[in-house]
């Protein structure tokens, strides 16, 4: 059977340089899997993320395989991949202040991915953007259909991100950093959304993180990368509780930090 | 649950209403300016070329405006004087937009080879005044209404398309743009969904400026004899007729001037208000 994603070697660089920014990656994630891929800021994860779907900087260049459901994803065209992007895999970014048009109200940048991709109109897209609202838990689904980003809390734009991400409903989630953005207590309750729609649905789980407290509850394994290359990697309560390499030692004593400062039963 | 349903604070809406104020003289100055034309397309006081008054007369019940040295009632003139100031705005501004906007998108997505080459035709383009491009074009061409408007319109184009290419490559920049891609949008769909309607605050305010310099190049060109050909009655041909008696008889020279400084204060004023009015961060909720 073929991984969702499959990436083996992965090498992003700038391109015409050798400056690279991820050496020889390979990573693997099965359908209904959830796989964490951790390390500190510049460390190559988002840019992960973002070559999984093909959509690199164009300063920024791929080379080694990424097969999205088979499809070679290094080298391909926009056209190619287009059909792939939002129904394979689908992409929650850390800011979603950024990553919401600030001129569009979010009723319809909600409808735009789920009438390309159900090819539903009128009544039944109005419906189905409702649906997809209450799905990520929000209340007064018209009020905030007919708001624009700036008018709503953070958390409550991150979860018209993950309904976009979701309304080609993709066999892989990919979550990049979705909870940095957030405070804490709004944090909480992201994740376990987040949690509950993986779960119902079914769907794979790539979540990148520079936070070990909040990965180890999402997911089963990790991969640690440290610039650019993975140092790390294996079942989560494995590298938490005997961490190797230098880099997961130190999330691991920071995450200690933030439970205990917490008191987190957990 | 309180976080979902707090509502950060709204911005502030900074001198909201002075900007109010602004964008509803500029609707009355361009409003009284529309009016004319609009009431000379049905009625007009005299027929243009009535030469039953007197010449040179001063402003009276008969003559609102006076007669100009025929003998013709400037009111009437200053009137279609209008219609041609308005539809050469319009005009130059339509073709000036869709040629500018096309271009300047196309250069934003260009590889950079190609970017540059036509950035740098542009800056040759835009180093030329408008007004001197477009009397180039229409000497070529021949002096017409339909010649004034193009020519106009091309010179602008230019303007347009360096302010599109560079709003396009920072709307390009921005993260929302990744991720409609990242939901499978293509890039048609990126540029009607987002870049367009990003691009048209700032876009639609040039554009009410450029309309203000197309009715005074227009009137310029006319000034010249290189506008609308004789018997249309042109603000610049009015001015140009007025300036042998503007002693004797100044209202000539005087009211196709306000009407110009009415319009094209108007369109500014407007394309300030416009600017508030496209950025929902600064409109009231």
């Amino acid at each position: 059977m073929t991984a969702l994603l499959d990436i083996t070697g992965l090498t992003i660089a700038r391109a015409g340089t050798t400056d690279v920014l991820v050496s020889g990656l390979d990573l693997s994630v099965d359908t209904g899997a959830r796989l964490g891929l951790i390390g500190g800021s510049g460390s190559g994860k988002s840019l992960t993320a973002l070559a999984a779907l093909g959509l690199l900087p164009d300063q920024l260049a791929a080379s080694g395989s990424i097969r999205l459901e088979g499809v070679e994803v290094v080298g391909a065209t926009d056209r190619r991949l287009r059909p792939l992007r939002g129904t394979v895999a689908g992409l929650v970014f850390q800011e979603p202040l950024t990553a919401l048009d600030p001129l569009m109200r979010v009723g319809r940048q909600v409808a735009e991915p789920i009438r390309r991709h159900r090819g539903l109109r009128g009544d039944a897209l109005a419906q189905a953007v409702t649906g997809a609202l209450e799905e990520v838990a929000l209340t007064h689904t018209e009020r905030i259909a007919r708001s624009y980003p700036h008018e709503l809390s953070g958390g409550q734009r991150q979860r018209i991100a993950i309904a976009i991400a979701l309304a080609g409903r993709p066999r892989l989630l990919i979550a990049d950093e979705p909870t940095t953005a957030l405070d804490v207590t709004v944090q909480a309750d992201v994740l376990a959304l987040l949690d509950r729609l993986v779960r119902e649905r079914g769907m794979a789980l790539l979540f990148i993180s520079h936070d070990l407290a909040v990965v180890s509850r999402m997911v089963d394994e990790v991969i640690v990368l440290s610039a650019g290359l993975a140092v790390e990697r294996g079942p989560v309560s494995t590298v938490l509780t005997d961490p190797q390499h230098e880099d997961t030692r130190r999330l691991v004593a920071s995450a200690r930090a933030v439970d205990d400062a917490l008191e987190d039963p957990r | 649950m309180s976080a979902m349903t707090t509502r950060t604070p709204a911005p502030p809406r900074a001198r909201h209403g002075r900007r109010s104020t602004t964008l509803i003289i500029g609707l009355v100055l361009v409003g009284v300016i529309v009016l004319l034309a609009g009431v000379s397309l049905l009625w007009l006081p005299y027929a243009p070329s009535d030469t039953a008054g007197g010449r040179l007369e001063g402003p009276s019940w008969a003559h609102w405006l006076g007669t100009d040295k025929l003998g013709r009632d400037l009111m009437t003139q200053v009137m279609i004087g209008a219609r041609i100031a308005l539809a050469t705005g319009a005009g130059a501004v339509a073709v000036g937009a869709v040629i500018g906007v096309a271009i300047g998108l196309a250069a934003a997505f260009a590889a950079p080879w190609l970017d540059d080459t036509i950035s740098a035709a542009l800056d040759v383009v835009i180093a030329f005044p408008v007004l001197l491009l477009a009397m180039l074009i229409v000497a070529a061409q021949g002096a017409s209404l339909g010649t004034a408007i193009l020519a106009i319109g091309l010179a602008m184009s230019a303007i347009v398309a360096r302010l599109t290419r560079i709003l396009t490559k920072r709307v390009l920049g921005e993260q929302y743009v990744v991720a409609a891609r990242t939901s499978g949008t293509s890039w048609p769909g990126v540029i009607r969904q987002h870049i367009l309607p990003n691009i048209w605050p700032t876009l639609s305010v040039n554009l009410a400026l450029q309309f203000g310099i197309a009715v005074l190049a227009e009137a310029s060109l006319s000034y010249l004899g290189l506008g609308a050909p004789p018997p249309n009655a042109s603000w610049g041909r009015l001015l140009q007729e007025a300036q042998a008696t503007v002693t004797t008889a100044p209202v000539g020279a005087i009211a196709p001037g306000i009407a110009v400084v009415m319009l094209v204060l108007g369109v500014n004023f407007i394309a300030d208000g416009l600017r508030e009015r496209a950025d929902p961060t600064r409109r009231r909720s």
